[in-house]
């Protein structure tokens, strides 16, 4: 599989350094691989810190800026940061107001930020609030597995809560704004190929030309099940009949269609244009639309449903002026 | 024949993981490919080169010292769920092992139990969820059982190195219920754990070094 890399092993350092040149509105703590906003927030207000294995990106760190994030930590691709990373953001951006942590359910990253808010407790100060996100409908039967997958709500979090941050909210309100959020949100992802991480140099699983993955993370871990591949609208249905079967969506909602890295544009967009019309037939009123690649898996082809139940503060927060790197607007 | 693990057999040991994870990096990540994220090898080998650069470039009085510093080079190394687990192995290792630079057989086997009890209080898994804790708490019933027959250091580390492996090749019919195998479900079965893989490494890399 070919690279724009230099070596495996580099491949986080130079891309944070690639960042660094590019957007002055981020500073780069790069013995910590910790992404800063390059103009803090004031004091007295909320701070928000998320971090992951890279390769989704632009999650987390292309949402670091004014109405989303104050700092992000990058992991090795697909590995969770270590605690050390976390609890030195936690330490950076603490405005006096607490820090919420945003940690998708998987099991290293809730390892990691828990060991990481139990080091941050022993040193005292910062008060650490923790949300862990958990919408993917493609885990079934979450009393024999680690839980459902922090998947696609993560973004919607990270721009609602970072607005209700950025208005200064207190952490109590920030935390309980974000467990509403996770709880409204629901995703569906599916794949076309695999992706290959730089180290192992290969796909991570095998699929063949004629079939597709259906119900997939987003590390190139396998799916719920693996089927001959389908037109769009078919697949449409697929993605999302398990979310409207798992939960009401009737009334507001924000609806993303995300891109798993290798998909183009113009068929994410088709996409969305099979998947609008099921959403409303089943009486989702979309009031917010995202599509394009949001929280990615490499170069893996496919795609991500994710429907919010939102109700008017969330719309509102959605609409607040955001300008990071991956999300801009309003400002 | 050693009978007690000093500084010195406990730098060979770890010397030993070490290299038996560099060499088995690709075998790792490819189990890992099958049932998890393909990241396994590579974590740990970057994590135990850590270790061994840190343990080299010390030069420790005790255990304790020697091991918590072990503990927390792994967890600010690996990342993933492997830093965490094996971090707190060796760091409750260390804690229990004491302020000493030697502990006999029936000190290790304490103290191996305190890292395993570590691994269960992170990770919640229990026996039969396809995880390390199918290698390693065999291995250390298996550890306890020569003792209690009047075997020595080398005999109980060569039958946990034993029951290590046998743990092991005992995941593969499993269904994974912990981790992102879990995410599998059915599918998972077939496949051999990657951290009962590497677990198994670091009790055969034991045997090696008080043999």
């Amino acid at each position: 599989m070919k690279k724009l890399i230099n070596a495996p092993e580099t491949v986080i350092a130079d891309a944070l350094r690639g960042i660094e040149a590019a957007d002055s509105s981020v500073r780069i703590d790069h013995q910590h691989r910790i992404i800063y906003r390059a103009d803090p927030k004031p004091d007295g207000k909320v701070a928000v810190i998320s971090g992951g294995g890279t390769g989704h990106e632009p999650l987390h760190g292309g949402f670091v800026g004014h109405g989303m994030l104050d700092a992000a930590c990058a992991g090795e691709v697909f590995t969770s940061p270590t605690p050390d990373q976390m609890q030195a953001a936690t330490k950076e951006v603490d405005r006096g107001a607490g820090v919420l942590h945003i940690v998708k359910n998987y099991t290293g990253d809730v390892m990691n930020f828990e060991m990481a808010a139990e080091l941050a407790a022993a040193e005292a100060g910062v008060e650490v609030a923790t949300v862990v996100t958990n919408d993917d409908v493609a885990v079934q039967d979450s009393l024999y597995t680690a839980g459902r997958r922090g998947v696609g709500v993560t973004v919607l979090v990270e721009k609602i809560v970072g607005a209700a941050a950025e208005e200064g909210r207190d952490l109590a309100a920030v935390t309980d704004l974000a467990h509403r959020v996770n709880e409204g949100g629901r995703s569906m992802g599916m794949a076309l190929t695999s992706c290959t991480v730089p180290a192992a140099g290969k796909p991570t699983f095998d699929l063949p030309d004629d079939q597709m993955e259906i119900g997939i993370g987003i590390h190139g871990e396998p799916g719920r099940h693996r089927e001959p591949l389908a037109p769009a609208k078919d697949i449409a249905a697929q993605l999302v009949e398990p979310i409207l079967a798992d939960t009401d969506m009737s009334g507001p909602a924000i609806v993303m269609l995300n891109g798993m890295g290798g998909s183009p544009l113009l068929e994410l967009y088709l996409m969305y244009g099979e998947v609008a019309p099921l959403l409303e037939k089943a009486g989702v009123r979309i009031a917010r639309t995202l599509v394009g690649n949001y929280i990615t898996s490499l170069d893996m082809a496919g795609c991500s449903l994710t429907v919010l139940k939102a109700d008017d503060d969330m719309l509102a927060l959605w609409d607040a002026p955001v300008q990071t790197a991956g999300l801009r607007w309003g400002r | 024949m050693a009978d007690q693990l000093t500084l010195d057999i406990a730098k060979d040991w770890l010397a030993r993981f070490g290299t038996a994870v560099q060499e088995h990096k690709a075998h790792l990540t490819e189990l890992d490919s099958a049932i998890g994220d393909a990241d396994h090898g590579s974590n740990m080998a970057r994590g135990m080169t850590a270790v061994n650069d840190a343990v080299a470039g010390s030069a420790p009085a005790a255990l304790d010292e020697m091991f918590k510093s072990v503990g927390m080079t792994l967890v600010s190394s690996v990342g993933g769920a492997s830093g965490p687990l094996y971090g707190t192995f060796f760091l409750r290792f260390g804690v229990a092992a004491g302020e000493t630079d030697s502990i006999d057989a029936a000190g290790l086997l304490a103290t191996l139990q305190a890292g395993l009890g570590g691994i269960t209080d992170r990770g919640k898994a229990e026996a039969g969820d396809k995880t390390m804790v199918d290698a390693m708490a065999p291995a250390l019933d298996a550890f306890a059982a020569s003792l209690a027959d009047g075997g020595g250091l080398a005999d109980a580390a060569r039958a946990a190195a034993t029951a290590a492996a046998e743990g092991r090749d005992a995941t593969a019919p499993l269904v994974a219920r912990k981790g992102r195998a879990s995410y599998l479900g059915e599918r998972s079965v077939g496949h051999v754990d990657p951290g009962a893989a590497s677990t198994a490494m670091l009790f055969e890399a034991l045997a090696a070094s008080v043999t």
